[in-house]
């Protein structure tokens, strides 16, 4: 495999996974807020 | 542009799947499900939004301490046929990155359970992962053969943690959580470090069979066994749980005890004839989930 085209795979990967990650955090956090001030869920 | 072949993996980005494999999943389930009962056996449930997040913090706090356990460890294990083909001493990783993960994953676990739940459970996060990186890691782990023993303190605190994130503060309870994970730890690891020892004398490190003897190992968790079933027992006579968790818990370490007697019955210095040492190591997993799980139980049906 071309390291190239490797580098470029895993960067990808991660991006996408990071991505994820990222937006799971912001719901998280909208939810979190919503605990604390006052609704249960 | 040229191509140029694939000789160095350490040198390319990090694989998701070696980061992953940096946290020590499979060490996770005992971390989240002990935590997740120290958490529902508090008199006080949290939303459940808020009590999913403090048992993901504990999880991010456990990988974190996995990932800066091999950061820290990569040496060792590439000397062990157990761990030599973990990210770091198979080189498909460099340090820099495990150790970046690792500290990053640590901060990130610690500001969340602060703002989700309280700054006291964040404080006790805190303290288990630097106690599980500096005193057990660093320090005691290749120095001691008593390492297990303090270093199982920072295995004990998930419960707390657990506890602590929904009331906000600390009781007899869920101090007898950490005991009884505490006395659980060495039997638990010598009967491990019995049949495998071979790879910790390979790699220096003092585990007690190594530094001991077997039949000294054999008669440490014979002994542990006794103060861990009491510590397991005492909830019930105390009044903080009812006769399901009491019962239950005084027949699982009564099991347990037995088990040790076995092992410190056998002579046996091969690990292929170390059926007794296999069969307390298999139900020490089995003791601790039903132990908690029973817990959990009880303390649902008294409310």
């Amino acid at each position: 495999m071309k390291l190239e085209d490797e580098v470029v795979r895993r960067q990808r990967e991660r991006a996408k996974i990071l991505a994820w990650l990222l937006g799971a955090f912001v719901v998280l956090m909208f939810f979190i807020t919503i605990a604390k001030t006052g609704k249960n869920w | 542009m040229p191509a140029i072949e694939l000789t160095n993996p350490a040198a390319l980005p990090a694989d998701w799947r070696d980061l992953l494999a940096l946290t020590k999943p499979r060490v996770m389930y005992l971390v989240v499900f002990t935590g997740l009962c120290g958490l529902l056996a508090a008199p006080a449930v949290p939303p459940l939004v808020l009590g999913f997040t403090a048992i993901l913090c504990i999880a991010l706090g456990a990988g974190a301490c996995g990932a800066l356990n091999q950061w820290y460890e990569a040496d060792i294990d590439a000397k062990m046929r157990r761990t030599a083909k973990r990210p770091l001493p198979a080189g498909r990783m460099d340090r820099q990155s495990a150790l970046h993960f690792g500290v990053g994953l640590a901060v990130f676990s610690v500001l969340l359970m602060g703002l989700a739940t309280n700054w006291l459970a964040a404080l006790l996060l805190t303290a288990s992962i630097l106690f599980y990186v500096l005193i057990y890691t660093v320090w005691l782990k290749p120095r001691t053969a008593q390492n297990i023993v303090i270093g199982g303190a920072a295995g004990a605190f998930p419960p707390l943690i657990g506890w602590v994130a929904a009331t906000g503060h600390v009781s007899a309870l869920p101090l007898l959580l950490f005991a009884i994970i505490f006395l659980w730890t060495p039997p638990h690891f010598w009967a491990l470090s019995l049949f495998v020892r071979s790879d910790y004398a390979a790699a220096g490190i003092p585990m007690l069979p190594v530094v001991a003897g077997v039949p000294s190992t054999r008669r440490q968790i014979f002994l542990y066994s006794l103060p861990m079933g009491a510590a397991a027992i005492a909830p019930w006579p105390l009044g903080l749980t009812g006769a399901v968790y009491g019962v239950s818990a005084t027949i699982l370490s009564f099991v347990f005890v037995i088990l040790a007697a076995r092992v410190l019955a056998n002579h046996a210095t091969e690990p292929a004839q170390m059926a007794p040492e296999k069969k307390l190591f298999a139900y020490s997993v089995f003791y601790l989930f039903a132990l908690f799980a029973v817990l959990v139980a009880d303390r649902w049906l008294a409310a």
